[in-house]
């Protein structure tokens, strides 16, 4: 282990990858806190950017620094605005927010900072702890165990997204997982489903479909209701007083430690992430809190601008051990990730670390210095970077359109995909309109080649679905998977009859 | 019929033609050598298009009980209070991306940007023409010098009869 941080720090600390963690750090915070543009919609438009630096450890180091930036601008916007940027920071506006009413912006924006530094940095010693033991279990593990393991990640994401009807969610990520049969596949060497059409030949590209997604839908949604990221107040405020006590620091020390740690297995979990971590670090030290310290909660209480704060990042931290050592993506920003790591000739897995250690180790190195860069960097940079929140979305608005554009058209080089960019983008929306969640079905996009690819190859060593039967594990992953699916509608069931039951004098 | 179960339906149209063509189009292709195999290309569609039909028809019947109904905000997004809506800039902005796409080869990059993005807080109601203009023609110029010489992808900046 110790070699292998050498490794990563030596690339980590070249000139070149240095510079690329400030700026991406510096770009995440400062699109991330314009209201509606979360960090799959940030990270979808830097990736053309990021692959075509060529250099995977480099084009990852760039995106989990924007990845970071992003969430902290999250977190920025919602203290001032009240206006989470991300659903991952909407528990930091609880009391960010009537901090900020205070006067107390400034202190607001540093107790964030540092509690998402302290959040990211325990994360990240907890994975270099965890990431190399759950990777050496993975290589146990053979194509029909993958395939079974992603079946599992597929129900998970389904089971967690949140919109309270599973079925929904397993619509999408069949439909994700029908759209990655289009074009020529690895396994078969012949076309399908292309409808004779030249530019579905080598199948939809994954930025476009992230782009139609995320950024399309939010720019629309901003454009459809003004009310949606009014941006009244936030670019007036003043920023002083960066400073917080050290009675508030000690408050702080301890819900640091412990929701570092919650967040960080919540964010392993596979579709529970960020947003899940920081409303459970919310309720729980609302409930361990006592008298006083509880009352204050809601408006401008210390401990409650830490909590959500310091597991939001754990989480985010936590949702890179299983992209790093089992290739499967657990929510939608590193699914996004695993796509440009597969269009860099990367496959994310345990043999990774193995095999090339420099980009996994440089990705971990990278995160201790994107949780530096933020605090010592972007924090005194906030008030200004806060006056972005003041230009009018008249101007705003095209050029989120144009560059949602632009990452398409780079992606591919063809103009083609602007108008298939378009047309999936006004399917996304009314997507959204019906309640679907959206990134189960980029999930099972990115995850169908795998899946599939897994799927036929056990099949072809065990003549036929044998394998499910033969190998132990991938039988109880396989239930695993049925009830997650079916867990969430059989406990609803139940609570109902419950609540019948009782209107029944049963 | 509520909007989701309208898109239930049209999904379990899509997965029965996509059935279709995984179930009755696809393996006469198949080479000779390839029919032993216990997986064929069509396979794992078959399977997708059956699973989508049933998810689909839970969605479309309603066999799931929606969580706990809560009020929507009044910033989350609805359908049913469209017509509240700016529809119409929405509307105006995607056809002008539609005609970026069919713009940007002929017109070259540095025209077709400048007039989407004036054309785009025209449609959004920005008057100042003044800074617009300026604006989309650095930003524009910025992007082109970004994209082709930085990052070395082709970019036709000028209207194609003014060649390359």
């Amino acid at each position: 282990m110790l070699e292998g941080i050498m490794i990563g720090l030596e690339a980590a600390f070249s000139i070149q990858n240095l510079l690329l963690v400030v700026a991406g750090c510096l770009i995440g915070t400062f699109i991330g806190m314009l209201p509606g543009l979360g960090p799959m919609s940030i990270i979808a438009i830097m990736i053309p950017v990021a692959i075509t630096l060529g250099d995977p450890a480099a084009a990852l180091i760039l995106l989990a620094g924007v990845y970071y930036g992003a969430v902290f601008g999250g977190s920025t916007s919602s203290i001032l605005l009240n206006a989470p940027g991300i659903a991952g920071t909407v528990a930091t506006s609880f009391d960010g927010y009537p901090m900020a009413r205070k006067g107390q912006a400034g202190k607001a924006l540093t107790i964030a900072a540092v509690s998402s530094f302290a959040g990211g940095m325990i994360g990240v010693i907890l994975m270099m702890i965890f990431a190399p033991a759950l990777s050496s279990v993975a290589l146990l593990f053979h194509s029909a165990e993958y395939f079974a393991l992603m079946v599992v990640g597929l129900s998970a994401i389904a089971a967690f997204a949140g919109t309270g009807q599973v079925s929904k969610a397993l619509m999408m990520t069949i439909l994700g997982l029908i759209l990655a049969t289009v074009g020529e596949g690895a396994l078969f060497n012949m076309p399908r489903f292309t409808l004779g059409l030249m530019d579905l030949q080598s199948g939809i590209s994954f930025i476009t479909l992230a782009m139609a997604m995320f950024a399309l839908p939010e720019a629309l949604f901003l454009v459809l209701n003004p009310a949606r990221g009014s941006t009244d107040d936030g670019g007036s405020q003043k920023i002083t007083g960066l400073r917080f006590s050290r009675s508030e620091g000690r408050a702080m020390v301890p819900v640091i430690g412990r929701q570092s740690i919650q967040g960080f297995f919540i964010g392993v979990l596979p579709g529970a992430g960020a947003t899940l971590a920081s409303f459970l670090g919310y309720a729980v030290e609302r409930n361990i809190a006592k008298g006083e310290d509880q009352a204050e909660f809601g408006h401008g209480s210390v401990k409650g601008l830490a909590a959500p704060e310091t597991a939001n990042n754990a989480a985010c931290t936590g949702s890179f051990v299983p992209l790093l050592t089992l290739g499967i993506p657990g929510s939608g920003t590193t699914a996004i990730l695993l796509g440009a790591l597969i269009a860099l000739n990367v496959t994310p897995g345990p043999r990774l670390m193995t095999d090339t250690p420099e980009i996994f180790w440089a990705v971990i190195i990278s995160m201790f210095i994107g949780n530096v860069v933020l605090l010592i960097l972007n924090l005194p940079l906030i008030p200004y970077i806060a006056k972005i929140l003041s230009i009018p979305r008249n101007y705003l608005i095209p050029f989120i359109l144009f560059f949602t554009l632009m990452g398409a058209y780079i992606g591919q080089n063809n103009a083609t995909e602007l108008l298939m960019l378009v047309g999936l983008g006004v399917m996304a929306s009314i997507f959204r309109f019906a309640d679907y969640p959206l990134a189960p079905l980029l999930i099972g996009f990115i995850l169908g080649r795998m899946l599939e690819d897994n799927f036929a190859r056990s099949m072809q060593l065990y003549r036929g679905a044998d394998f499910i039967l033969e190998r132990p594990m991938t039988l109880g992953l396989l239930v695993l998977a049925l009830l997650l699916i079916l867990l969430p509608s059989y406990r609803a069931r139940r609570a109902r009859k419950r609540a019948e039951g009782v209107a029944d004098g049963d | 019929m509520a909007l989701d179960r309208w898109i239930a339906l049209i999904f379990i149209v899509f997965c029965c033609s996509y059935g279709y063509l995984a179930f009755f189009t696809m393996d006469q292709d198949v080479p000779p050598f390839m029919q032993s195999n216990p997986v064929w290309p069509s396979t794992f569609p078959k399977m997708l298009a059956v699973l989508g039909i049933l998810v689909g028809l839970v969605v479309l019947l309603g066999l799931e009980k929606p969580g706990d109904d809560k009020e929507p905000s009044a910033t989350e997004i609805n359908y049913r209070r469209l017509h509240e809506y700016k529809l119409g800039q929405a509307l105006a902005l995607l056809g002008l991306m539609v005609a970026y796409a069919l713009l940007l080869r002929p017109a070259g990059f540095l025209m077709a940007t400048t007039l989407f993005l004036v054309a785009g807080s025209t449609v959004l109601g920005e008057r100042k023409f003044h800074v617009m203009i300026p604006v989309a023609l650095i930003a524009a110029g910025f992007v082109w010098y970004l994209v082709q010489q930085v990052l070395g992808i082709f970019l036709r900046p000028f209207p194609f009869f003014l060649g390359n």
